[in-house]
């Protein structure tokens, strides 16, 4: 018991030192790094302290920028838990968090609840971080792979079944694929990756994909995996699998990514700049600030990667505490800044197109 | 000891700061310590009145001892309470709102503008894989504890003790993540044997995929609950009277002869409450399954093919992204839960209640 106690205070003890000595060296560099690009002219400083939450899909974003922010502006403190889109939206409603990240713009039943909080203004969506989808695959010796929209809801509907089906040969013309019978995995958890992967396929392959679009997989058949992660390590795991996650676990995990068929007719490539072309051909359907978008998931814009997800930051145009004001501001207006947007490119994010962040970055300097 | 100057401690003590609490004890001490009390001390008086000095103060502890006590205890069925009127608050408006039927829907679509979603599929996940993490981890277990207890040389015994319990330490989402991306092979490879050479059991039918399966959720569970029964049943074992073991050791029994009839009988209950804690710990397991199963809805024996799903699991998977028709649901599921483990829990108790008086009238 005695043992047993001291132990766990070594521990204690342990875990302290190492956290404070991991908070001396982050706050150290950054001090001379600011001062030497003298770069602090980007973002605009306040001290205090926010708490924000949602999304886990742009987790690595936040966690990027909060770290980045704060080197820039000493005294802040910003807190991003990855709780889910929809825990997100709650705590914004119930007035715990200063903004909510969020995988999909405020739907027409929340938005009343959420005006609530602003007062003397209104809630508003600010599209900040864009993830593209990857369909990645594992196929023994079977490179670039490619598949038009219907193939790829044939292929998650169980409609085909092995990897030399007539549809997948005609989308791959040339290439020797081997009879393995096709595995699909998807997400097991609910998520906004599912939401927009399935949105995709219902609006792309309305014929052959009949289950909707929805956070929770409704197809029959496949595996369940939670989180991108567990899809991209069931995809690793086993031959002949394909599974759709966020784009940086496909890279991570070292996957072949498919390319799918856009409304232009060609097959393109996932990279930064396909997928935001795709977001630059979006409409903007929300009113004046609220920047809420309508992706056209057949866009014909030549060369654009369709399949991707939006995801948003949810904050008060006005009626914000004036304790929080100026840091929400800040540190927004920093995520939207070209150059947090250049941050996210390393990170399996693509950044907002230049069109899109300008309005972004206005509709940040407006809240008031 | 005596009554009398229990008595008097609480007349000059009158301002006691637990003057709440003192109808109480009064009551509680009758039932339970001043039955035998009271018997003795009309025959003792010498006996209370060694106490008399120094008593007053002891007493005043006593009952503000007393009544912290009953504070906990009450403090416990208050929040019991609490939660039970909470949960129940939260999942009628869900349940009621449920267009399609709780118990037997297969599908988890709670979100929906039509919520279904039904439990039974979940439910019977849960079942299954606890009991086959069970069926795996008890043979196994109880061998390591007898061997533990009654074979291995005492610092052998000991290190392999403590590194049993060590085991009970690792975090299940450790164990989930080793499932999921070291252990799923191997078990794909072995559900394709058991495929083919037993597929025509429906336990092992199907045409795959085979890994993330029911039989991969049951082994990782299995390891984890070993460190539960191992240690409990070792205990169990080791406090076996050493006259029993002797007597039949010295009636010509063999060692083995000597485990199944002195220690094994003796062991019973101690054994299944280890069994019970360990079904206990596998009907709430969470994260490790949620990582594990391939999560499908629906109702199959079937052991080896990719799916399964237990509550935990789904609670798990759903609740990020839950609105309030889905945590509502999700809150159900837990119900349903904590109404499985008190079902199992009784089901214990009663075992261990027969057989402690089949043992005792026994030896």
């Amino acid at each position: 018991m005695k043992l047993q106690r001291h132990g766990t205070l070594a521990c204690l003890a342990l875990t302290a030192t190492l956290a404070l000595s991991a908070c001396g060296s982050d706050n150290n560099e950054p001090a001379s790094g600011a001062t030497a690009s003298g770069s602090a002219a980007a973002a605009d400083c306040a001290t205090g302290t926010l708490n924000a939450q949602g999304s886990s899909a742009q987790k690595n974003a936040m966690a990027e920028w909060i770290k980045a922010y704060q080197q820039k502006c000493q005294g802040t403190t910003i807190n991003y838990e990855p709780s889910g889109s929809g825990a997100g939206i709650q705590a914004f409603i119930a007035g715990t968090a200063d903004f909510a990240g969020s995988d999909s713009a405020l739907k027409e039943e929340e938005q009343p609840q959420a005006n609530a909080k602003c007062v003397g203004g209104q809630a508003i969506n600010l599209p900040m971080v864009i993830g593209p989808v990857a369909v990645a695959y594992n196929l023994n010796g079977v490179q670039n792979l490619q598949l038009k929209p219907v193939t790829l809801a044939k292929i998650f509907a169980g409609k085909i079944t092995k990897w030399d089906d007539a549809a997948i040969k005609a989308d791959n013309p040339g290439v020797n694929l081997p009879g393995t019978t096709i595995q699909t995995v998807h997400r097991s958890d609910s998520s906004g990756t599912t939401d927009n992967f399935t949105d995709f396929l219902s609006k792309t392959a309305e014929a052959e994909w009949t289950f909707g679009k929805a956070k929770e997989w409704k197809a029959p058949g496949g595996t369940g995996a939670k989180g991108s992660d567990g899809v991209a390590s069931r995809v690793k795991g086993a031959d002949g699998t394909i599974g759709y996650m966020e784009w940086s676990f496909a890279e991570n995990a070292g996957l072949g990514i498919a390319k799918i068929g856009n409304g232009a007719g060609e097959f393109a490539e996932l990279t930064a700049e396909s997928a935001g072309k795709t977001i630059a051909g979006a409409e903007v359907v929300g009113q004046g600030d609220d920047l809420k978008m309508k992706i056209d998931y057949n866009t014909k814009e030549a060369g654009a990667y369709p399949i991707v997800l939006v995801t948003y930051e949810i904050v008060c145009s006005k009626g914000l505490a004036a304790d929080k004001l100026p840091l929400v501001k800040g540190f927004l207006g920093y995520a939207a800044s070209t150059e947090g947007q250049a941050e996210l490119t390393e990170l399996g994010y693509a950044p907002l197109p230049e069109t899109v962040r300008t309005k972004v970055e206005t509709a940040v300097k407006n809240i008031a | 000891m005596g009554e009398s100057p229990h008595r008097s401690a609480n007349a000059g003590t009158g301002g006691t700061n637990v003057t709440e609490s003192r109808e109480w004890p009064a009551g509680a001490s009758a039932r339970v310590a001043e039955a035998p009390v009271s018997t003795r001390t009309p025959e003792g008086p010498g006996l209370g009145g060694g106490g008399a000095l120094p008593r007053a103060r002891a007493f005043g502890a006593e009952r503000a001892f007393r009544g912290l006590t009953l504070a906990a205890g009450t403090a416990v069925l208050v929040v019991i309470a609490a939660i039970a009127v909470f949960l129940v608050a939260k999942a009628l408006p869900a349940l009621r709102a449920n267009t399609e039927n709780f118990w037997t829907f297969e599908g988890w679509f709670p979100n929906d503008p039509e919520p279904k979603f039904g439990i039974g599929a979940l439910a019977f996940g849960t079942v299954l894989s606890s009991v086959i993490a069970l069926l795996l981890a008890v043979p196994v277990a109880l061998g390591i504890a007898l061997y533990l207890s009654h074979y291995a040389p005492r610092r052998v015994g000991t290190t392999l003790g403590f590194l049993i319990d060590l085991l009970a330490a690792v975090p299940s989402v450790v164990f989930g993540l080793w499932g999921r991306d070291y252990f799923s092979g191997p078990v794909a490879d072995l559900s394709a044997w058991l495929n083919r050479y037993f597929g025509w059991i429906p336990l092992f039918g199907g045409d795959g995929p085979f890994g993330a399966s029911i039989l991969l959720g049951a082994l990782v569970l299995a390891i984890m609950v070993l460190p539960i029964i191992t240690s409990l049943s070792r205990e169990v074992f080791l406090q076996t009277p050493t006259a029993n073991e002797e007597a039949a050791l010295a009636l010509g029994a063999t060692r083995w002869e000597m485990i199944r009839t002195a220690v094994l009988p003796y062991g019973r209950p101690g054994i299944v409450a280890a069994v019970m804690l360990g079904l206990g710990r596998a009907l709430g397991e969470t994260i490790a399954l949620a990582l594990t199963l391939g999560i499908t809805f629906g109702i199959s024996v079937n052991l080896i093919e990719n799916g399964g799903n237990t509550i935990a699991a789904n609670i798990a998977n759903a609740f990020g992204e839950a609105n309030d028709t889905g945590r509502g649901a999700l809150i159900a599921s837990g119900l349903v839960l904590f109404a499985i483990t008190l079902i199992v829990n009784i089901t214990a108790r009663a075992i261990i209640h027969r057989r402690r008086e089949f043992t005792e009238s026994a030896a």
